[in-house]
């Protein structure tokens, strides 16, 4: 192809050629980084719990005042009622569940009183079948067994101990890299260490923590009644969700009515409504894209317009002197190549700057090196559609056209 | 002559309707995206109480185990309950409350309503005078009643409404958690934004509705919310001595002046409470007013900025775009301009000529862009985030979007029209 004719023509339209150059390159850089962006909001939503999400039912009450003394039999008459209901499979009470927001973390750590515990993770209590009902794999050790609880009373007033713990891989992983967690002594609670009994798979926590820390979770035997953790789970099979979270104000209300439930959720919708935030903003992100893709494309459409117009004469006379209709197509595929091209350098460049800027301002991750190729077939595409219909319409001028005068 | 500008202008329009409305349209879609993002980080980035926020200040203190201390380190976000009530009796700022938010059962004496949960702000005296909080009727309650754990409230207007059915309802009883409390204020519609005294309540939520003495809701033990962080195990962490911080202590101090003999007086007490044992570490207090502790807490969310960035940068894209398209469509003109040019025209008139034209896009773009910002913004308004129906074009950000569509206008003509007067007529008319 005939490079030298089409950059001289493109130097006698310097001002509008590096005018389209830099609106390429701007749409480049943005939609790198969005494309990024969405991929981040993408990845953080489909986020795995680590627990059945689809048959999980979520229960919130509370009572009016404050001093029961029955609370924990009464907790038990409760989960024992649900249970009992068609279609649940387990029951528990907990003090949280993932992804709900508000979160009951402590420090996790191999040696008593450390002045820099290694590990924050997100503490979980609650009845002897948490593990059971939130679906949880135990890959290696056991579950809790009976004796091992004690009251959430007797925890927070120190007057008794607990003697296990179950963790997560992640936490398992970060204390002891390379070797078995089971049987190893972890300060958590109190002077005495709990002993890990269990590794559990995966526990998500129950709010946005950073990147690395969101797999450290565990489990410590404690009762939770109502009145502290004011949070039943129920383990539905998945089609009879519906007919169960209909039947769990009467059953509740039967063992005693004087309790106001707030909230019966299945955990999908938590899910929902918990990463909200992420899929607004990745569809605003998506949307601005294609805004700019669209915006750049009528801008190269225009402009090679104007071009076609002005060309017209010239055009005429090229095919007088024997161009096929082809050649003048690939002319203005030619053009257009080195304007996307000039825009996509500057705009790669553009991108990384943009990317460096959100990494300080914004918590952002780094672009990966992937997105700057995609970036630049996405425009080099997006320009070759865009020059199409104006370069056909300058092939379709006859060459008759020469010899007229404009 | 302008209106002979405008006539040319028209007439140039009609000679290329798509390419008018693309350029009109892509500025209209820029200014709207910008604006829509802007004025919902405008309305979550304002000063939450005007006038007042440079005299309130957030009291931190480090009253935590030696354990951990590293030099330069924040103090916590919260106070424990004894600092709190130690400085709030000490009364050496103008004002002082202590506070935590909480949630009660409240039981309806109206027949046919059930008992519901409402949620509630448990504090001292101070507290509604320091916030401008509008009373509709009564007013707050007195130190007396904090010091004597009186049974009184004060309710929002909302709830006075669903309790009784008017807002008459000073001098009443409501009961909350099965305890009668004497309502001596009624509070009218009141909405900080966000509700910057306590960042772990919904900050952008519609409010509380029960205030309550913190004294007398330590007395009936009310349920608290909001976050807590102990370092000792404590029996109760909710009592006087338990090592735990969960209380939001505020200030309001006249002067800068004032605020500096404030924070002398927290270092000062630090000390007293180091030699007295019950500190561990050397003083470290902070005393921020209300922006240094937005901007400390990074209160407006890092979505909202990142938007309006992404819609800026929209905008430029559009902006240059149409700036592109206007010279190509200016430059082509080059042979009518060369013509007027050797009538007698001006450089001057030429180029007012094209701005005018420029000029007329922009407009067309920016009033398109000021019905595209309503609507976004009717979006916004009904998404489910908590500040939604914050998101209002007020007058300021109507004026702003007015501006920004005449500076976006006159720097997409400014360019070509200053291109398209360097014509020079011989060269055009010699060539045809």
């Amino acid at each position: 192809m005939h490079f030298m004719p089409i950059l001289s023509s493109l130097r006698r339209h310097r001002t509008a050629a590096a005018l389209i150059a830099i609106e390429i390159a701007l749409t480049c850089a943005i939609v790198c980084n969005a494309i990024f962006l969405v991929g981040d909001r993408l990845a953080r939503m489909d986020q795995p719990s680590g627990i059945v999400e689809d048959e999980l039912v979520r229960v919130r009450l509370a009572g009016i005042g404050k001093d029961r003394t029955d609370a924990s039999a009464l907790t038990n008459q409760d989960l024992n009622a649900l249970r009992a209901i068609p279609g649940v499979k387990s029951t528990a009470s907990a003090d949280q569940v993932p992804f709900a927001n508000s979160s009951w973390n402590s420090d996790v750590s191999t040696i008593p009183d450390d002045p820099a515990p290694p590990v924050n993770g997100a503490m979980y209590v609650g009845s002897a079948d948490l593990l059971e009902t939130l679906g949880v794999t135990l890959t290696a050790g056991r579950d809790f067994t009976p004796d091992e609880y004690i009251e959430f009373d007797a925890m927070q007033t120190s007057t008794a101990h607990m003697p296990s713990v179950i963790i997560t891989r992640g936490i398992a992983e970060r204390l002891f890299p390379g070797k078995s967690p089971l049987g190893q002594p972890v300060y958590i609670w109190g002077k005495e260490p709990q002993i890990v009994v269990g590794v559990i798979d995966r526990l998500a926590r129950p709010n946005n923590v950073k990147p690395g820390a969101q797999d450290y979770a565990f489990v410590l035997p404690v009762f939770v009644p109502y009145t502290i953790g004011g949070t039943y789970l129920l383990r539905v099979a998945p089609d009879r969700r519906a007919e169960v979270i209909a039947a769990i104000d009467a059953t509740l209300n039967k063992v005693d009515p004087s309790r106001i439930i707030s909230d019966r959720t299945t955990f999908t919708e938590i899910r929902k409504e918990f990463f909200r935030q992420d899929r607004s903003m990745a569809g605003l992100l998506v949307g601005v894209c294609a805004a700019l893709l669209v915006v750049t494309a009528l801008g190269v459409i225009g402009l090679a317009s104007f071009w076609v117009q002005q060309r017209t004469r010239q055009i005429g006379t090229r095919r007088a002197l024997g161009a096929t209709r082809r050649d003048i197509v690939r002319y203005f595929q030619t053009e257009n190549f080195i304007l996307a091209t000039i825009g996509i350098i500057i705009g790669m460049a553009l991108a990384y700057a943009i990317n460096l800027w959100l990494m300080d301002k914004y918590q952002v991750g780094r672009l990966p090196a992937v997105f700057l190729p995609f970036g630049a077939l996405l425009l080099w595409g997006l320009g070759q559609i865009a020059v199409l219909g104006p370069a056909l319409r300058a092939a379709s001028i006859p060459p008759a056209i020469a010899t007229r005068s404009v | 002559m302008f209106t002979y500008y405008l006539d040319l202008a028209r007439r140039s329009f009609k000679r290329n309707v798509a390419l008018t409305v693309l350029m009109v349209l892509a500025i209209a879609f820029g200014v709207g995206a910008s604006m829509t993002t802007l004025t919902v980080l405008h309305v979550l980035a304002a000063d939450p109480i005007p006038g007042k926020s440079q005299h309130l200040y957030y009291v931190q203190l480090d009253p935590e185990k030696a354990n951990g201390y590293l030099p330069g380190k924040e103090p916590a976000d919260q106070s424990t309950r004894a600092d709190a009530e130690a400085l709030v009796r000490a009364g050496r700022a103008d004002r002082q409350a202590m506070m935590t938010g909480g949630r009660a059962a409240v039981e309806p004496e109206r027949a046919g309503l059930a008992p519901f949960f409402i949620s509630g702000r448990w504090t001292s005296a101070d507290f509604f005078a320091m916030f401008n909080a509008p009373f509709l009727a009564g007013r707050g309650w007195t130190a007396a009643d904090d010091a004597g754990n009186a049974r009184v409230t004060v309710v929002s207007q909302l709830l006075a409404e669903k309790l009784f059915g008017t807002t008459d309802v000073v001098g009443r009883s409501v009961r909350v958690e099965g305890t009668p409390l004497r309502i001596v204020g009624v509070l009218a519609r009141w909405r900080l934004t966000p509700w910057f005294y306590d960042l772990s309540s919904d900050r952008y939520g519609k409010g509380e509705e029960l205030f309550v003495p913190f004294s007398t809701s330590r007395e009936l033990k009310l349920t608290r919310n909001g976050n807590m962080n102990c370092w000792d195990a404590s029996p109760d962490p909710e009592a006087l001595g338990a090592t735990c911080e969960w209380i939001q202590l505020w200030v309001e101090l006249g002067s800068t002046a004032k605020a500096d003999a404030y924070r002398e007086f927290l270092v000062r007490y630090s000390e007293q409470e180091k030699a007295a044992g019950r500190y561990q570490r050397p003083p470290n207090v902070r005393l921020r007013s209300v922006p240094e502790w937005l901007a400390y807490k990074e209160v407006v969310p890092n979505d909202a900025r990142l938007q309006t960035w992404i819609a800026l940068g929209f905008l430029l894209v559009c902006l240059i775009n149409t700036v592109g398209l206007l010279l190509t469509k200016f430059l082509r003109r080059s042979m009518e301009i060369g013509v007027r040019r050797a009538l007698g025209a001006s450089k001057r008139s030429i180029f007012v000529q094209l701005l005018v034209e420029a000029g007329m896009i922009g407009l067309a773009g920016g009033c398109l862009g000021l019905g595209l910002a309503w609507l976004g913004l009717w979006t916004v308004r009904h998404q489910p985030t908590s500040y939604a129906d914050l998101a209002t074009l007020d007058l300021p950000m109507l004026a702003a979007t007015f501006a920004l569509a005449v500076v976006t206008s006159l720097l997409a003509g400014l360019l070509p029209a200053w291109r398209g007067c360097q014509v020079t007529p011989a060269l055009q008319l010699k060539s045809h």
